[in-house]
This record gives C-alpha cells, structure tokens and sequence, in this order.
C-alpha cells in the first residue's frame, strides 16, 4: 500500500484496519500525532487528509485517501505555519501533549472561517480535549491566527 | 524569606529551612552534603560547580531535577539559576539530569508537618525543619505538593550564585585580575578593560578551584529575569510537534507491548487463554508478569489488539463491588474509634450547639481519575549487569530502588532517565507501568522493552482521587457565623500511595483534613476532626489531595452558615479571617469582581476562599441560570503566593488550574460496579471542553513572607465558588460532586 505523508510516499504493509495513527507512529515514526483516546474522543491524534482534518485513530489504513499532512508537515521550527506561530506568541502550551491535535484543527478551521467568532471557535475546537485546560490560549491563539492568515 | 542574605554553599544544599526558619539553621544531623552526583559522570574539561550548574566547552547545562508534567517546570528552575548565575535564558541548555539524593526536596517535607502554613511559631518551624530532615534521610526526589518553587526559590539562586563566584575566581586565575574587579554577564567575566572570557573557557580552571563558600543573594530590585515574563524552554517544540514525550521514545530493536491485570484491583487472575491473541499478526509472546499477562508485538496497535483477545478469568476485587458499600463504608467511619485527628479544636462546639438552632448539612466528592491526555508508558532495557529506564515520572529515585529491587541489579547500576509528561496531575506519582515494564523485559535480557497502556486499561488500573464525605453543623447568632463543627471522613490517601511503596505512615494523615483545619478563620466555636475510613479502591495523590475535597466541603459549609445568618458572603468571610495576607486575596477578589454590584436577571454569584499548600486562593464565579441549564460567565481568581516568578506561566496555569477543577466538580467521577470502574474512556469519563470554559481573570498577589508553588492551590476554592454561585442564581444548594447529577449545565 502506498501513501504520501507530507510530501513523502511510503510503502507500507499493514493490516487494512490499523489506524492510520498507528501507522504514522509506529511505522513510520511520525510522533507528532498523539495518541490519547483511540476513540475520537479526544483530538490528540488529529491530521489532515485531502486538506481535512480528521481523526487518524478513526481512518483504517484501507480508507487512507489522498495526501496526509500531520503536524511536521504544517511547518517546522525554523519555518512555522500561521496556526504554529499563534500557538507560539500566545505561549499556549503547558504540557503540549493535545497541542498538535489543537493546531491541526485550528489550521483546518481557520482557512474555512478567516473572521471566526467566539462562538465558531468554540464549535470548531470542542472536539479537541486539553486536560491542562489551556482553552482561553487555544481560542486566542486562533483568532491571531486566522488574523494573520487574512492579512497576508 | 530573604531574611538571611548570607548563604553558605553547606546551608543551600540541605535547602530552604535554614532560610524560612532561621531558628534551627545548624541543628541538623547532617552537615555535610551529599556528595555531588555531577562530579561520578564528568569527562575531561568539564566542571561540575554545583549539583545545579554544568559547563564545558560546548555550553552551559542548568539541572533541573524536578520533573516537568507541564507546568513549566523546567524553565522555572532555569530562571532562578540564571538569575544569579548571569546568563541569557537562550544561552543554556536545561536538563533534568539523572536522580540523586542530593536533589531531594525540602518543601515536600515541610507541609507534611502538623502546623498551619500561617503558624511561624518557634515549634512549627522547628517540626519543618526536622520533617527537612526525614525527607533528606530518604532521599526523596520527587515533584509534587506544588512545592518546586518554594523547594528551589533560595536553592537554586544560591547555585546559580555559587557558580558565577567561582568562575570569577578562575578569571582572577587566568588573569591575574583581582576577583573584586571582575564582573559578570551574559555567560562571560567582564575584565576592567572589557575583555570578556566565556564561562565555558573557565570551566577547566574552575574544576580545579576548591568552590566560593559564602555567597550573597542579589536584591530583588536588580533581578534581570526572575518575575519577568519569558518564553518557556518548550513553547516552540511543543508549537510545532518536535516534542518528544515518554511515549514517543524509540531504541533500536525495541518490541511493544501491552498488559491486561484484573480490573478489579488487586484481585488475582484464575486463568487465561492466549490461543487467539498468539496467532495474531505481530505478536511474538505472551508473558506472564504479576497479576496478569503481558502481550508482545511488533507495534503497540497489534499488542493493544492481542492483549483484548486474551480470554481472561479475574478473581474478586478487595474492595466493596458496587459503591453502596464505598459510601456505607465513609458513612459508618464517623466514630470516635476512627478519629484521625482533630487539630482545630477552638471555643465549645458542643455547649454552643446546646438547644440552639442547628444547621446542618451532609457533603460527598467522587473517586476521580488523573487522566493526564498522554498514557502512561515506560522502557525497560535489562542487559548484562545494568537496567536503563525511560519514563516520565514525578519519583525517579523510587523506580530506580523498585526496578533494583526487583532484577536484582546493583541500585547503581539502575539509570532512571527521566522524559517529558503530557500532563500528571498525579498520575506520574505512581510506578506500576515501570514495574511491569521491567518483568516483561527481564525475560527478554537485552531488549528494549516499550510498555504503553490503553487509555481503557490506563482508566482502570488508575489509582484514584479519594472518595470523601463530610458531615457539618453550626450555628448563627446576630447575623453572623458562631459555630463550625465539621467532621471529614475518607480513606487515608497517604497510607494507600506509600503502602505501594512498602512504606507506611506513623500517626494520623493531615491529608484528611488538609484544606479545612488551617483556614485562618476565627470562629468562636471551630472544630474540624478528621475521620480515617478503611482502605477501599487504591487512592492517589490527585492534584491538590485532601484539599481537592475538603476546600468544596469546608467552602460551602462556610456559605451556608453565612446565608443563615443573612450576611454577605464576602463581608463575614472578611470578618472572620484574621490572616491578613488572606484577608488581602479577600479584598483583592471583591475588587476584581466588583462583588455587591447588581447582576442581570438570573445571575449569581459565589465565593471560595480555601489555603491550601500554604496558598491563600479565593475566586468568585459567575454563572447565569438559562434555559439550557447553568452555564459559566466569569471567574476571578486572587492568589497570594509570596513572589510570582513568571507572571506568564503563573496566568496558564492558574486559568488551567481552574478549568480542571470546575471540569471535575461539573461532570467527572469515577465509579465501580461489579468491582471494576464504569468508565473506560473519555465518553464516560467527561472533561470540560472550550465551550464550557469560562473567561478567567487571574491576580497573583505578593504580600507574604513565603514563596509557594502554585500547581495545585488554584484548585480546591474552585467547585466551592462554582456551588456557592449557583446557589445565588438558583436557590438550589449542591452538596455533591459531579453536580450535573444534580443541575443540568449548558
């Protein structure tokens, strides 16, 4: 089976139903997808597929379709996605773990709904669990995000 | 604090008592310092000037022993170090070095002592001081009890300073410059003539040099750094998924596996077929280890997999099955034969009561789970003569004694790295996944071992918040509060944690009480007895303890006192508090929320006020009742902690802090039937998510004469408020958490 993972094809031999999280994490060793709940409950484990964010721990490697970009993919320390800067200038994280997960719903959301309101915001993030309890940041954190995107 | 400017090297390394006390600085048995575990492990050109301070020529390592779950730890030890040591946040490296003795924690000791945080008394420091021994005798590394700032606030500073001395004297060495004419900044001595010689160009002199003895700590006034705002050490990896956490660590040739031991805990297992999990893809064991079985494979989703397929029989659990018996149990420990303690006993509550009007009311707190988002995980690598872990844990010198005792491996011959936690609020207090980790990989010598649980199997094996009752009475007089006679029954959470350890605990538990006895409250009558109820489930230190249960218990007693006697809730609770860094959090809260001030139609309003960890905390929440049920407007939160040393991560985690409260009192708990826990996951274990989190307005206030960590104390006032203020809009009094069973919420 072949996919492409920001940017890079892979050959993978896997069951049709490991998870894609699984596949990114264990055969690939892309971390930056948490695992967390491997139920949807939580969002840790979020990425996009075909430019949507999905859960990865709900798609069967069998139903991978189209390009996947994980947190890595979105930028990179030296290079930062909008979402990744915001997340930075807030100083969101405490312990981090749920933040990829955050970000790869926020960089979703935000291309779709350059104004949001606090409300959106709200209904846009709430499938994402942070056990820290950052949500405050998070929600500031994609309001200068998606400024900034708008603005460029 | 900051009373003594003068701090000996000897004296900072037996810690903060000297310094809070004053009074038993030199009585201690020990003088001398453990020696400096730095100095076992260094190569050649490198220097080890502290047990906090390393430098070589490739750059300057601050250690940081105390484990960082999020809190930002890492970068707080950091800052005090760099205060004094004169060097750029962005010119060193941080890391949590390997554990030793010689980083056990003072503080810890220090609140396990019977004396109120407000108590200065000759008696009560002496006691800490003694307690800073206990701990120092077992060595104790561990993080928890928020206490790593106060732990470190002198400590840290003093290395920092102890380090920059020396390697001006190395400067004066190399130079032939007089110490006194030298002086320091960003990482280099600065000559009269403005050269400037790298700290790292000093290291090899300075090794040689026997180090600076006495330092003086820099006045407040010309900190650079610290009480500044700064970007933690993490922000950026944790920004951009570069972090690597405990789950995320990989060696070559390592296997995966996972564990199923009977989910009602502590009972046996009577036996189990792995005929199909065997077959399956990736699995190339099934190992026995104590109480279960363990699954090995090739990749934690077929290990997780195969270890569901095993067909397992469990025995009974040690326990009640169902929680009738949980609560019958706390309900029948109400008795003089199990009173625990009884350290406030102030007036007559008994003759006050005496045919007056008694109010009275009966309050219970559910079994709650850590849940930190990451699951636990550890790796175990046994090979010939030496044991290697990596894990994430708040207890490294416990798992090294633990995984020695158990491979038989010299205790020196155990390496217990420490990673990076996604979260623990507790959880990391524990040490069973490494246990199990280290039977798995002690029958496959020289194979990394990866054991990470299922969140379902990380939910059942959690060694919970205790399950707490409280039962009050009281009476008013004159519009205000007379009597308080509160009595508070629980199992020992301290008794539970350290019986894991094979550790048990002499005397009464202050944990059942905490949160309740040392409020600096002056009622007339005041009483407070906490009763020890048997050993049920296994309990666990859960972000901020005893106070967890006892600040909600304590708090909306208190307001309804203060209802029956018609006063206003911050008014009497101004009027009854003689402490007057707590009175300045009362005064500040009432400001910040502009309480008194008329509310929309539907609004109200209620105050917490709870000391915990020495913290004085009040927050006001607000809350409007709506047709869709309560939902959460405001919070305010005033927290008096001595010095706030990032206000930055202070703003995170005090709004974090409250979030995590407000999240469990609404909707959170943890129940058994049939002997095991009902909530396997996040469906049924709920937690607050963003359109429940309310606007919070943070002050952290720096009255006091001590400096207190603030990971927990933000918690304990939280659901009392979140009780008081729904009370105000509604009339409906909530005695019990979760209180959805009780009020629906938006």
């Amino acid at each position: 089976m072949k996919i492409t993972v920001n940017g890079t094809q892979h050959d993978i031999d896997v069951e049709p139903d490991m998870p894609l999280l699984w596949v990114l994490r264990d055969e690939l060793g892309i971390t930056g997808p948490k695992y967390g709940c491997g139920i949807a409950q939580c969002g840790a484990c979020t990425v996009h597929m075909n430019g949507e964010a999905v859960k990865s721990c709900q798609v069967a490697a069998e139903d991978i379709d189209g390009e996947v970009v994980t947190i890595e993919g979105l930028g990179t320390p030296d290079a930062m996605h909008a979402v990744q800067s915001a997340w930075v200038e807030h100083q969101v994280a405490q312990c981090g773990y749920c933040q990829s997960g955050q970000m790869m719903t926020a960089a979703a959301f935000v291309l779709e709904t350059p104004a949001p309101t606090d409300d959106e915001i709200d209904e846009a993030m709430s499938s994402n669990l942070c056990r820290c309890g950052t949500y405050p940041r998070i929600c500031a954190a994609v309001k200068t995000a998606a400024k900034n995107l708008s603005e460029a | 604090m900051g009373k003594l400017k003068t701090i000996a090297r000897r004296s900072f390394i037996i810690g903060s008592a000297a310094i809070v006390g004053g009074v038993a600085f030199g009585v201690y048995r020990y003088k001398t310092p453990y020696a400096n575990p730095l100095l076992n492990d260094l190569s050649e050109g490198e220097a080890a000037l502290t047990a906090y301070v390393k430098i070589d020529a490739s750059g300057i390592t601050l250690i940081t022993p105390r484990a960082d779950s999020g809190q930002g730890a890492y970068s707080v030890q950091a800052i005090l170090i760099a205060e004094e040591l004169d060097v750029e946040l962005d010119q060193i490296n941080v890391d949590p070095g390997m554990p030793d003795k010689a980083y056990y924690n003072t503080a810890l000791g220090a609140d396990g002592a019977p004396f109120a945080p407000t108590d200065d008394s000759f008696a009560a420091n002496t006691t800490r001081t003694v307690m800073d021994s206990l701990m120092k005798f077992m060595g104790m590394q561990i993080t928890g009890g928020s206490t790593t700032v106060p732990d470190s606030y002198e400590k840290l500073r003093a290395a920092g300073a102890v380090a920059r001395e020396t390697l001006k004297m190395a400067a004066a060495e190399k130079t032939g410059i007089a110490v006194s004419d030298l002086t320091t900044k960003a990482g280099k001595v600065i000559t009269p003539d403005g050269t400037e010689i790298r700290y790292e160009d000093l290291a090899a002199i300075a090794a040689t040099l026997k180090p600076v003895e006495d330092v003086t700590l820099r006045d407040p006034s010309t900190w650079r750094i610290l009480g500044k705002q700064h970007q933690r050490f993490d922000t950026v990896a944790k920004s951009t998924g570069t972090q690597a956490y405990g789950i995320d660590f990989r060696r070559e040739g390592m296997v995966h596996a996972m564990v199923r031991t009977n989910p009602r805990r502590g009972g046996e297992m009577i036996s189990f077929d792995d005929t199909e999990a065997k077959a399956m893809r990736g699995v190339q064991k099934v190992l026995p280890i104590t109480g279960g079985i363990a699954v090995v494979a090739d990749n934690t989703w077929r290990a997780i997999q195969a270890a569901n397929a095993v067909e397992i029989e469990w025995g009974t659990a040690p326990y009640p099955a169902e929680m009738d018996g949980h609560w019958q149990a706390l309900s029948d420990s109400f008795n003089e034969d199990q009173q625990d303690s009884r350290q406030r006993d102030d007036g007559d509550v008994v003759a006050a009561m005496d045919g007056a009007d008694v109010i009275e009311a009966e309050y219970r707190a559910p079994y709650l789970a850590h849940a930190p988002l990451e699951p636990i995980s550890a790796v175990v690598e046994v090979s010939e003569g030496r044991v290697d872990v990596w894990t994430g844990t708040q207890i490294p010198r416990f798992v090294q004694t633990n995984v020695s005792k158990l491979t038989g491996v010299d205790f020196d011959d155990v390496h217990v790295h420490v990673l990076m936690m996604g979260g623990s609020f507790g959880h990391r207090l524990e040490d069973r996944v490494v246990k199990e980790a280290a039977e798995i990989a002690m029958q496959m010598p020289g194979v990394p071992v990866k054991l990470t649980y299922s969140r379902e199997e990380d939910m059942a094996h959690n060694d919970t918040r205790q399950i707490a009752m409280a039962r009050g009475r009281g009476t008013v007089k004159n519009g205000q509060v007379e009597t308080m006679d509160l009595g508070i029954a629980m199992p020992s959470v301290v008794a539970s944690q350290m019986g894991r350890q094979g550790l048990s605990l002499p005397g009464p538990d202050t944990q059942i009480v905490a949160g309740a006895w040392e409020q600096p409250l002056s009622i007339p009558n005041y009483r407070i007895t906490g009763y020890r109820a048997p050993e049920l489930a296994p309990i666990s230190s859960w972000r901020s303890v005893g106070a967890s249960t006892n600040g909600f218990f304590h708090d909306v007693f208190l307001d309804e006192l203060i209802h029956a006697a018609g006063a206003d809730q911050m008014e009497e609770r101004l009027r009854l508090c003689w402490h007057v860094p707590s009175r300045k959090v009362l005064e500040k809260i009432a400001k910040m929320s502009n309480w008194g001030a008329p509310l929309a139609p539907n609004k109200g309003r209620g105050v917490g006020f709870c000391m915990s960890f020495g913290v004085a905390v009040a927050e006001v929440v607000e809350v409007t009742n709506t047709d869709d049920g309560i939902k959460l407007d405001k919070v305010w939160v005033a927290a008096e902690v001595g010095k706030v040393v990032d206000p930055n991560m202070f703003e995170n985690m005090v709004q974090g802090g409250v979030n995590w409260a407000l999240g469990h009192a609404i909707m959170s708990e943890i129940t058994y039937s049939d002997g095991m826990t009902e909530q396997e996951n996040f469906d049924t274990f709920e937690s607050l998510r963003m359109y429940q989190s309310p606007n919070i307005e943070v002050a952290g206030l720096e009255n006091g004469d001590h400096v207190r960590g603030m990971g927990e104390p933000m918690v304990p006032p939280a659901a009392a408020a979140l009780s008081n203020a729904i009370f105000a809009a509604t009339g409906q009094r909530i005695r019990e958490m979760p209180m959805n069973k009780f009020i629906d919420f938006v």
